[in-house]
């Protein structure tokens, strides 16, 4: 087993509770950050790290924090990303159920670098019981002051709220969560201004992703550059995984990132091999959004080297025959898997969660869906394949926010690598009439 | 001052200015389409993704070209930027894309629709669009709803754009009108179906680039083209009281507000002006209106709905077949 920072304590019975956690060296880095470091200070430990963005977009953190506006007077606000939506990603929950403390305390020492004197954890709707969960964690640190007025007696002063969303994919992205927080719509704002600049009520806000501020905990406790040793190159520190799919032991793994995918999908410390015994067919390796990769890319790179679980290795060959670690959703297929129904439950899943104020997206999401639909109903042609691709080609790139390229990224990746099969359903309707249509096509034994 | 190279047209232009304005400075072919954007109210644009354009030179400083197309009304202009539109095929196929994705779900009722004429979603179809479409499936619908005793909601045409939503919230109070729902089911709605009852609500209708909200006192009364824009005022309390009356016969069949080149009210006007005076006493006639916006009701329509007449005539007395609709300076869609 690699290297744990953020889940080592996550045995440990009653870890959620302030008590045992404390025991286990808990809130030591708002003690130090507040008795020993300047905000400034702070913010370089972080850029030493290298720690990069978990949210999806891997933008490095310190370098962000470094952005945030100062204008003298005016508020500024750290806000937690925890609206976790991404089919295929469950890591943030699982951090927040098992071990509340650490983003708590990751929110008081991350406010105190970017001088925040309130935070908020913006939680997606279906998440209401973690919310109560991460209440008491919050009740339970103004209790011992961790929170609150004059924090170990410095002059930092700290609120954190958690607020509740109605669950909408949309507002993970952060503009229209600030939107959402605010109490309006969930409609992505046009950027710039970012919100560095312009971001919760106007204020400059930094948002950030749960995993990302819990990271902040262990990088303060060790200092930059001891985090810096972990991982691989660019990609620094351990990364939480949420394993899902045809393997046997799904679930949220942390891992030390440059792990090779290979060992991460067969060893028995991590997911335990495909299910069966049976053959790997395709991963998608960062959550819904990423380019789905056929066995032999995922576990290779085209060059012939080994696949790590890193930033850099994932995205080696670009979109062609690489894809993103994102926000490390891996889910994984074996070979009794349709890819055009799972891309069909993925475009119906963009589709029902576009907020609807582009056109490219509003229209061209629901477009796909039914295409696909026909497709998956026998009635589709060879060119119904040529038009999802150019449908997907005309959304990319010309919507306001990232949800355009998430739509269009796993439809262009499925027709790039799986033609063949999208042939199939169109050159034989007749086998696809009932949902066992795929075994037979393959020869296959249902699972 | 910053200059921008638009096309291979150079200009310089304040510090600010957005990409499509400075287009507008220019002026002629090379401005892009705007759907969703309207220089009289703020933080519009943004939204249709019609005004892309292709910026192949980011600025003196960094000239890096823009990874992706860029909204040209939300896009504000760096020294020594190069912005392609006309002149990127790329960029074009990409507009056409745009234009499609809107197309798609719109009823195409244009014969039986009041805007049909003076619609910027036709000329937009026209101008960057394809001659067929590719969407094969049921196009979504709505109910029509009143929302007051003046304006019409036919959600099925509406393109959101987000346009009268701006005019609710910044010309009228007491806001009681929005986007409802999400997504492809967006629907702009009046709250619980409330009446918008409010001095300068009738702009809205001004501001809709299709046919989504009509006049209820002009419903089906005349084609736009069948009608005769003159420029008129009054003294009026509430707004400036210039306005376009739009006449057939002695009759006054409308009244809206006057429109520029690109189609945007010059000055806002009220709903006593819009609806109530619909008399020619009511008004002081200053003349025929000049409308150099490219549409079937701009000054050469007539000319050019004389020559199709003309070609007609020609064709019978020869014992032909009619020309089809195409073959005129006439745009088929508007008709
Ligand atoms: C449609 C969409 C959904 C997103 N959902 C999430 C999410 O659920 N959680 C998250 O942390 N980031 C999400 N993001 C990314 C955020 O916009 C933002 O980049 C992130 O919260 C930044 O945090 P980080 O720098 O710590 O990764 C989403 C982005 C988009 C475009
Ligand atoms: S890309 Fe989709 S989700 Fe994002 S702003 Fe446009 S319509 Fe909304
Ligand atoms: S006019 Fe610029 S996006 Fe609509």
């Amino acid at each position: 087993m690699g290297k744990k920072l953020l889940l080592e304590h996550d045995h440990v019975p009653g870890i959620n509770s302030y008590s045992v956690y404390r025991e286990k060296g808990g809130y030591a880095s708002v003690e130090k950050a507040l008795k020993t470091m300047t905000p400034e200070s702070l913010v370089e430990e972080v850029k030493k790290s290298g720690l990069r963005g978990r949210g999806g977009a891997g933008f490095p953190t310190g370098l962000k924090w470094s952005f945030l506006a100062k204008p003298p007077g005016v508020e500024r606000y750290l806000v937690c990303n925890a609206d976790e939506s991404e089919p295929g990603t469950f890591k943030d929950r699982y951090l927040m159920e098992r071990i509340p403390h650490l983003l708590v305390e990751g929110m008081i020492t991350s406010s105190f670098a970017l001088g925040a004197k309130s935070s908020y954890i913006y939680i997606r709707g279906e998440y209401f019981y973690v919310a109560k969960i991460l209440e008491k964690a919050i009740e339970e640190a103004y209790a011992n002051g961790w929170l609150g007025k004059n924090i170990l007696g410095t002059d930092f002063s700290h609120d954190c709220y958690v607020q509740i969303g109605a669950g909408a994919y949309i507002c993970g992205e952060e503009t229209a969560l600030l939107e959402s927080l605010e109490g309006k719509r969930g409609n992505p704002r046009i950027k710039p201004p970012f919100p560095a600049v312009a971001g919760l009520w106007g204020c400059p806000t930094v948002v950030n992703n749960v995993e990302t501020i819990a990271a902040v905990v262990p990088i303060v406790n060790q200092g930059g550059e001891a985090y810096a040793q972990i991982g691989i190159g660019k990609s620094t520190g351990t990364k939480l995984i949420s394993a899902s799919g045809h393997i046997n032991k799904p679930g949220v793994y942390e891992l030390e990132l440059g792990l090779p995918v290979e060992e991460f999908i067969y060893s028995e410390a991590y997911c335990g091999g495909i299910r069966g015994g049976r053959k790997l067919k395709a991963v998608v390796a960062g959550g819904s959004s990423v380019p789905i990769l056929p066995a032999e890319l995922i576990l290779k790179t085209a060059k012939g080297e080994p696949r790590l679980m890193s930033y850099e290795s994932l995205g080696d060959g670009g979109f062609i025959t690489g894809t993103m670690l994102g926000s490390g959703g891996f889910i994984v297929m074996d070979d009794t898997t349709s890819i055009v129904k799972n891309l069909y439950t993925f475009s119906r899943f963009y589709h029902h969660e576009s907020c609807g104020q582009c056109s490219p997206c509003r229209e061209g999401t629901g477009w796909m869906e039914k295409i696909l639909h026909k497709i998956l109903d026998g009635h589709g042609t060879l060119a119904d394949v040529d038009l999802l691709w150019d449908i997907q080609s005309k959304i990319e790139g010309k919507t306001i926010c990232p949800l355009g390229e998430a739509a269009a990224w796993p439809v262009a990746a499925a027709i790039r690598h799986f033609r063949s099969e999208f042939e199939d359903y169109v050159k034989n309707p007749g086998n696809i009439q009932d949902v066992k249509h795929y075994y037979r096509l393959n020869n296959l034994q249902p699972a | 001052m910053p200059k921008v190279t638009i096309d291979g047209h150079t200009i310089e232009v304040p510090e600010g200015t957005t990409i499509l304005n400075a287009a507008r400075m220019i002026g002629g072919e090379i401005v892009p389409p705007a759907m969703c954007y309207y220089s009289k109210l703020k933080t519009s644009g943004g939204y249709c993704r019609t005004c892309i354009v292709e910026v192949s030179k980011g600025s003196e400083k960094d000239p890096r070209p823009m990874p992706k197309p860029v909204a040209s009304c939300r896009t504000t202009v760096m020294d020594g930027m190069e912005v392609k539109n006309l002149t990127s095929p790329a960029l074009l196929e990409a507009r056409a894309g745009v234009v499609e994705f809107l197309l798609i779900n719109h009823p195409l009722d244009c014969p039986i629709c009041d805007q049909a004429g003076e619609c910027h979603l036709q000329d937009l179809g026209y101008e960057h669009g394809k001659a067929k479409t590719r969407y094969e499936f049921p196009r979504r619908t709505f109910e029509k709803i009143d929302i007051g005793n003046y304006i019409k909601l036919h959600m099925t045409r509406c393109i959101l754009c987000y346009r009268c939503v701006k005019v609710a919230e910044q010309l009228t109070d007491g806001r009681v009108h929005g986007v409802i729902n999400r997504g492809e089911v967006s629907e702009i709605s009046t709250y619980i179906q409330n009446a918008i009852k409010n001095d300068f609500s009738g702009n809205m209708i001004d501001v809709c680039p299709v046919g989504a909200l009509t006049d209820k006192t002009f419903r089906f009364k005349s084609r736009v083209w069948f009608t005769k824009p003159v420029d008129a005022h009054r003294d009026c309390k509430k707004c400036s009281g210039k306005v376009r009356l739009w006449e057939k016969g002695e009759e006054v069949l409308r009244v809206t507000a006057r429109k520029d080149t690109y189609g945007e009210v010059v000055d806002w006007i009220c709903n006593d002006c819009r609806f109530e005076k619909k008399k020619i006493g009511d008004w002081i006639i200053e003349g025929p209106a000049k409308i150099d916006r490219h549409s079937v009701i701009s000054a050469n329509h007539y000319e050019s709905l004389n020559q199709l007449k003309l070609a007609v005539a020609r064709q019978r007395n020869k014992g032909g077949k009619k020309p089809a609709l195409g073959e005129g300076a006439l745009n088929p869609n508007n008709i």
